[in-house]
């Protein structure tokens, strides 16, 4: 890999990539167009997280990556295999151990601390996109704040289905101001948002865009007084290995009984569970 | 669960990367980078127009490592193209300037230093060739020998620079003048474009865009969805010489500026009628010229980018083909190829919330 610059870009480049993301920073939840690189993983693979980790990342970070839950999954491994190529620095799969995290559709369980950086990976950062398909005329609906559109598409699920719809990526307010794709996790991940001490970096390398929710910042997810916001409902579920509750669970069938059961989808916070109870 | 099982992940990935190695190793043949490259003129071009770098060497790099496959290597040398950095831009190229090798009108049948038909598969019969099964090495070379040895019919001799077809028709004032726009272009590559776009923007991913996706939308276009029908008025092949300033000095002359070499591409300027309003009613036909560009030679795609190139230049016109966002924001290679294929990823987290969704609904409209 030598033919390669430390974290694969030139420094001109990584240069331009933190420029967004402080402005990300400084106005947050607002979108920043970036000149996005083509990566060696596929568009719509975590481009966007990815140019944000490595524009940020140091000889003394020390990387996790995860995907849907797991570090071991196709995205994440391919992901930390790339960091780990062209930097060399230390991975680890403890999140309390990181200092950046690149995570596609998952917050942690264990909370985040001030010294961590949470990336996340971004399909579509335009919350607007599924009211409207032009840019040009989203980009001046957040100038207006104008979001009327996208509370009447909520209103109308209210109508039709008795209750918001959403799945992953509900709509979230930023700072009283712009309205933000959190990126497609579940809704039980909007609430970690919420004055979060961990910086929130979310990158989109197809769609061009760095946007930030600093530490401490308000989060809240578009909800209407008489039909609160709900998060998946995870009430009756224990975890099969550890006996977790109240997170976040796969939904598994047993291939001998047909049976459901369930699994902690954070898999190193199911790991550190089953050894810490070792250690008793 | 399949791949996504707690642990075992990353083994199997490794397990499946050598299967890959192996599919493309297991009959033990070698194609050498440097066959590649004098045996696959049209995947290179292609790949490198789609690729967006001129380098014949990496396209046929790219080719073998990807087993021929365009997308994929097209992928390769976009992402290594992110790891250089911009350390000059050329002078601006006249395409006037062009060593010609290939020059065609299909708008006058006679014209200034005539047309040089080249090398193209246009006037060929699509039959197999079965007795390339068996070429050899020696038959090639005497062909050769008598070919360049002995031209079959006079040529007229050209004196290099050609002038172009549509000057023509500038003269006559059949065409709408046009100054100079002399606007630095904006670079795509190092701000990403917001909309509405400056042509400088809108040629260049017209440019890198992918063959397929560019002659479709060019397609759609003449078939229905835009303009009815653009005459070529000339198409060239050929080769332009890059000039940049002189690095050391702060010199922007033309007599400090330094020749870094030459690359192929292939120009379009397509005509295309149009009507003018003029005073009292009147209304004039006038011809608007599509412009079309782009590495090496690649003939369909650079005319279905100047048939985009007019459309775009009309988006007042309601049409799919005529939308910068619809054309411009679909046909990069990349970005397409990369979005559909991340379809692959597992989405367990993101289902399992729309399931939940899905269920309380369910329960909402049986309790109704």
């Amino acid at each position: 890999m030598s033919k390669y610059n430390f974290a694969f870009f030139d420094e001109g480049s990584k240069r331009e990539i933190r420029r967004a993301t402080l402005k990300a920073i400084a106005i947050p939840g607002y979108q920043v167009p970036f000149a996005s690189r083509e990566m060696p993983i596929a568009r719509g693979w975590g481009t966007g997280g990815l140019q944000l980790t490595l524009s940020l990342v140091g000889t003394d970070d020390v990387i996790k990556v995860i995907d849907q839950g797991t570090d071991e999954s196709v995205n994440a491994v391919n992901i930390k295999k790339l960091i780990k190529i062209t930097t060399g620095i230390k991975e680890t799969e403890k999140t309390a151990e990181a200092t950046i995290i690149q995570s596609r559709h998952r917050i942690p369980e264990t909370e985040l601390r001030e010294d961590q950086i949470i990336v996340l990976q971004v399909p579509l950062p335009e919350p607007l996109r599924i009211i409207e398909p032009s840019e040009y005329v989203t980009k001046r609906l957040h100038a207006d704040q104008e979001y009327s559109g996208i509370w009447l598409m909520l209103f109308e699920q209210i109508m039709q289905h008795g209750r918001m719809a959403t799945g992953a990526d509900h709509p979230v307010l930023v700072n009283d101001r712009y309205v933000m794709a959190p990126s497609p996790i579940p809704r039980f991940d909007n609430p970690k948002m919420h004055c979060s001490k961990a910086l929130i970096l979310l990158g989109a390398g197809r769609e061009k865009k760095i946007y930030a929710v600093p530490p401490y910042t308000k989060v809240q997810s578009l909800a209407f007084e008489d039909y609160p916001f709900e998060v998946e409902d995870m009430s009756a579920r224990v975890c099969r290995l550890c006996g977790a509750k109240g997170i976040f669970m796969d939904e598994l069938i047993d291939e001998e009984t047909q049976e459901k059961y369930y699994q902690c989808n954070d898999v190193s916070y199911c790991l550190e569970r089953l050894n810490n109870e070792n250690d008793d | 669960m399949g791949y996504v099982a707690v642990k075992g992940g990353t083994a199997a990935i490794e397990e499946s990367i050598k299967r890959l190695r192996y599919e493309r190793l297991k009959d033990e043949k070698v194609i050498e980078v440097e066959t590649i490259k004098s045996c696959m003129r049209g995947l290179i071009d292609q790949i490198m127009s789609e690729g967006s770098l001129y380098s014949r060497d990496l396209a046929a790099l790219a080719i073998k490592q990807a087993e021929g496959n365009p997308e994929e290597a097209t992928f390769l040398i976009r992402a290594y193209r992110s790891t250089l950095p911009r350390k000059h831009y050329s002078r601006t190229i006249d395409p006037e300037d062009m060593r010609v090798e290939r020059r065609i009108s299909a708008a006058f049948k006679d014209i200034p230093g005539g047309q040089i038909l080249g090398a193209d598969y246009d006037y060929t019969h699509r039959l197999l060739d079965f007795d390339l099964y068996n070429e050899n090495l020696a038959d090639i070379r005497e062909w050769i020998n008598k070919y360049t040895g002995t031209p079959a019919v006079d040529c007229r001799q050209s004196s290099g620079k050609l002038p172009k077809v549509i000057d023509l028709l500038r003269t006559e004032g059949l065409i709408a003048q046009a100054a100079n726009d002399d606007t630095e272009p904006q670079d795509v590559t190092r701000e990403s474009i917001r909309f509405p776009t400056t042509r400088s923007q809108r040629l260049q991913i017209l440019t890198r865009g992918e063959t397929g996706a560019v002659t479709a939308l060019g397609y759609a276009a003449i078939r229905g969805y835009g303009i009815l029908h653009p005459t070529v008025g000339e198409l060239r092949v050929g080769y332009l010489p890059v000039y940049i300033d002189y690095p050391i000095a702060n010199s922007n002359t033309d007599e400090d500026a330094v020749y870094i070499g030459e690359i192929q591409v292939t120009e379009v300027e397509s005509l295309i009628p149009e009507v003018k309003e003029k005073k009292m009613g009147r209304k004039e036909i006038e011809f608007c010229i599509g412009y079309g560009i782009c590495y090496g030679q690649n003939e369909t795609k650079a005319i279905a980018m100047s048939v985009l190139d007019n459309c775009l230049e009309k988006s007042h016109i309601n049409s799919p083909v005529h939308n910068e966002e619809f054309v411009l924001m679909h046909i990069d290679c990349v970005e397409a190829t990369g979005f559909i294929s991340h379809l692959k990823l597992p989405h367990y987290v993101t289902f399992q919330s729309k399931l939940d969704s899905v269920r309380k609904t369910k329960r909402w409209e049986e309790e109704e």
